[in-house]
């Protein structure tokens, strides 16, 4: 079934739109019909040159600044509700991310039409549906769309890569959906981000994680001299975070972030599938755990069953023999 | 400050989960249920806020019978009442239609403030604080790592991507929190013996004044999904270091 028009929900962060929206649009191309994004933001307007880089051929554009400082929750939904009932899309995908997720809820109970989650892939042929896994990626399933739509689907990031379309620049539609004062009763006060040094964690080539086998909170210093040495970032497991260890930022797994670097190292994570979720996609995995039955070593390429801090201390050692 | 606080009763998550095979809903048959771990932080967000402030805790559930004991935990960490939406209609309701039926049961409560977690700890579809928010039309402050509150309004430290951010919000409103928020308490042998005589009021679909649940959405297929292969795996006798260097630089990471 060739959609006519597929839009995606764009947030924007510093300037540029995020780049799981940009993932999605590279994907929309595909399923045939007019990709277009929405993007609420005062900084919409230079963020749609990157939308439209990524194959959006319309941005509509809300600018009010008061989206600065709002939950994007409920006045998100109802401009999108607003271009829906005028522009009819067949489908709005939303990366998972929190703000989205926020967008995507509200917006189905106004709609009344269902949202679907945790999507990884979207397909077309026979009906709209989006292909999902369960039970720690044991299983996937296909779920459809069923009555009318806009069909609303939430996918998560690094589902695909984001590439360029080689397409020009978007035609901007402003959106003049009004705010309203419902919406006004919760501010964004401010705004704080975790510093990090380093490459992202969802960017880097070789992400190194801990976990509650690393025993201490400090020790994580080792994993962060091991990651500077090679480039690399340092996640962890929700264990350790749950446990104040490392900042929410650093979880991997399916209440966190979706990894998938050339090389993943978990070092004292047991392999739970709540974690295996998140960073199963890595191209080679490395395991150092002293449980040789540890769950993590049935999908290890190299696993190593011993103490992690021992192990990561030579490694460190080596590497540094190595750069002399 | 009434709070109502939305709970589930979920397979043991140490558990396997399954479905069943014809329906497609998730099995409950055989497998241990609990309260969602994920609920025990709302709870105790919701009893900190009325020790606070003044007023009551009531939990909402939408569950088959077996959904009393997730409520009688609650009341037994506090907990002043509790609802119990069930209803043979609802098996294997999604996403939207959850948040229908609690919006209902929690207008017919009145309230300053809703309480959830971020998601389910079995279904996980991280939407139903949202819809619901949109359903009882206040703001949704979503993914609370902390959350302070005057009695009139709420200073809530907000989950986000890249740290997080301090949102100040009017009641009423729902709130969705993180794990980690609060550390939940334990029920005492006091509280276990209160929660006997509690109020639990039990609604159908048709109490709450709602008909044509209809799911707009339908598992076409389950498919076991491609694993990955275990490699090598190796005792450290020393060369342990070694092996993971050598890895790495056969992928050309260094
Ligand atoms: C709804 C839900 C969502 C979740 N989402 C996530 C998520 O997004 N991400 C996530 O990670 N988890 C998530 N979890 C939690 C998950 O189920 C596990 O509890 C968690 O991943 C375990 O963390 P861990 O491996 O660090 O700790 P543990 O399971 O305690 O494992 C510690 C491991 O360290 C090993 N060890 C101990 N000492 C040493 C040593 N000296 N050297 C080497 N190894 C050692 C042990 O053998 C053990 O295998 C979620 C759970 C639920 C219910």
């Amino acid at each position: 079934m060739p959609l006519d028009r597929v839009w995606v929900f764009a947030e924007v962060l510093d300037g540029q739109p995020i780049t799981p929206a940009l993932e999605l649009l590279t994907r929309a191309r595909s399923l045939g019909g007019t990709v277009e994004a929405v993007c609420l933001s005062p900084e919409a307007e230079s963020a749609a040159a990157a939308l439209g880089d990524h194959g959006a051929t319309t941005v509509y554009a809300g600018t009010d600044p008061a989206y600065a400082d709002l939950l994007l929750g409920g006045p998100g939904a109802d401009a999108l509700a607003a271009l829906a009932a005028e522009h009819s899309p067949d489908l709005i995908l939303f990366p998972t991310t929190y703000t989205s997720r926020d967008v995507a809820g509200r917006l189905a109970a106004k709609l009344d039409v269902p949202v679907i989650s945790n999507g990884l892939d979207v397909s077309v042929d026979g009906g709209i549906s989006v292909e999902s896994s369960i039970f720690g990626a044991s299983q996937n399933v296909s779920t459809r769309f069923e009555g009318r739509g806009p069909a609303l689907a939430l996918i998560r990031p690094k589902s695909f890569a984001a590439e360029p379309s080689g397409g020009g620049a978007p035609r901007i539609v402003p959106v003049e959906v009004p705010i309203a004062d419902q919406h006004r009763s919760a501010r964004v006060v401010e705004r704080v981000i975790d510093k990090a040094t380093g490459p992202k964690l969802e960017e880097a080539p070789i992400v190194i994680s801990g976990g509650r086998g690393l025993g201490d909170p400090k020790n994580f210093a080792l994993l962060e001299e091991f990651a500077s040495l090679v480039g690399g970032a340092v996640g962890a497991s929700r264990a350790v975070v749950d446990a104040g260890w490392v900042p929410y930022a650093m979880q991997v797994g399916q209440t966190g972030k979706t990894v998938k670097p050339t090389v993943y190292i978990a070092c004292g994570i047991s392999g739970a599938m709540q974690h295996t979720v998140g960073m199963k996609g890595a191209k080679n995995i490395v395991a150092i755990n002293k449980d040789a039955d540890a769950p993590i070593f049935k999908l290890a390429d190299l696993g190593i069953v011993g103490d992690a801090l021992k192990v990561v201390g030579q490694v460190i050692e080596e590497l540094k023999a190595r750069q002399g | 400050m009434n709070v109502v606080v939305c709970v589930k009763q979920v397979p043991d998550p140490n558990s396997v989960g399954q479905l069943d095979p014809s329906t497609h809903n998730l099995r409950r048959d055989g497998v241990e249920v609990v309260l969602d771990p994920g609920d025990e932080f709302g709870i105790e967000a919701g009893l900190q806020l009325a020790e606070a402030h003044g007023g009551t805790v009531t939990v909402v559930t939408m569950a088959p019978e077996k959904g009393l004991d997730a409520i009688r935990k609650a009341l037994a960490m506090g907990a002043a009442k509790g609802v119990l939406v069930s209803d043979p209609s609802l098996a294997g309701a999604d996403a939207l239609t959850t948040a229908k039926v609690l919006a209902a049961a929690i207008r017919r409560e009145g309230f300053d403030l809703v309480i959830t977690a971020t998601e389910s700890t079995d279904g996980y579809t991280g939407v139903v604080p949202q819809a619901l928010a949109e359903y009882l039309g206040v703001p949704a402050v979503t993914f609370a790592k902390a959350i302070e509150s005057d009695g009139s309004s709420l200073t809530v430290r907000r989950q986000t991507e890249a740290g997080y951010d301090n949102v100040e919000a009017v009641l009423p409103a729902v709130v969705s929190v993180t794990a980690g928020v609060n550390e939940p308490r334990y029920p005492s042998l006091r509280g276990i013996m209160a929660a006997k005589s509690k109020p639990v009021d039990r609604l159908s679909v048709a109490d709450l004044g709602l008909d044509g649940l209809v799911p707009g959405q339908a598992i076409v297929s389950v498919q076991p999904a491609e694993q990955r292969k275990a490699g090598e795996v190796v005792e450290d006798d020393g060369t342990g270091a070694h092996r993971v260097v050598e890895f790495l630089a056969a992928k050309k990471v260094i």
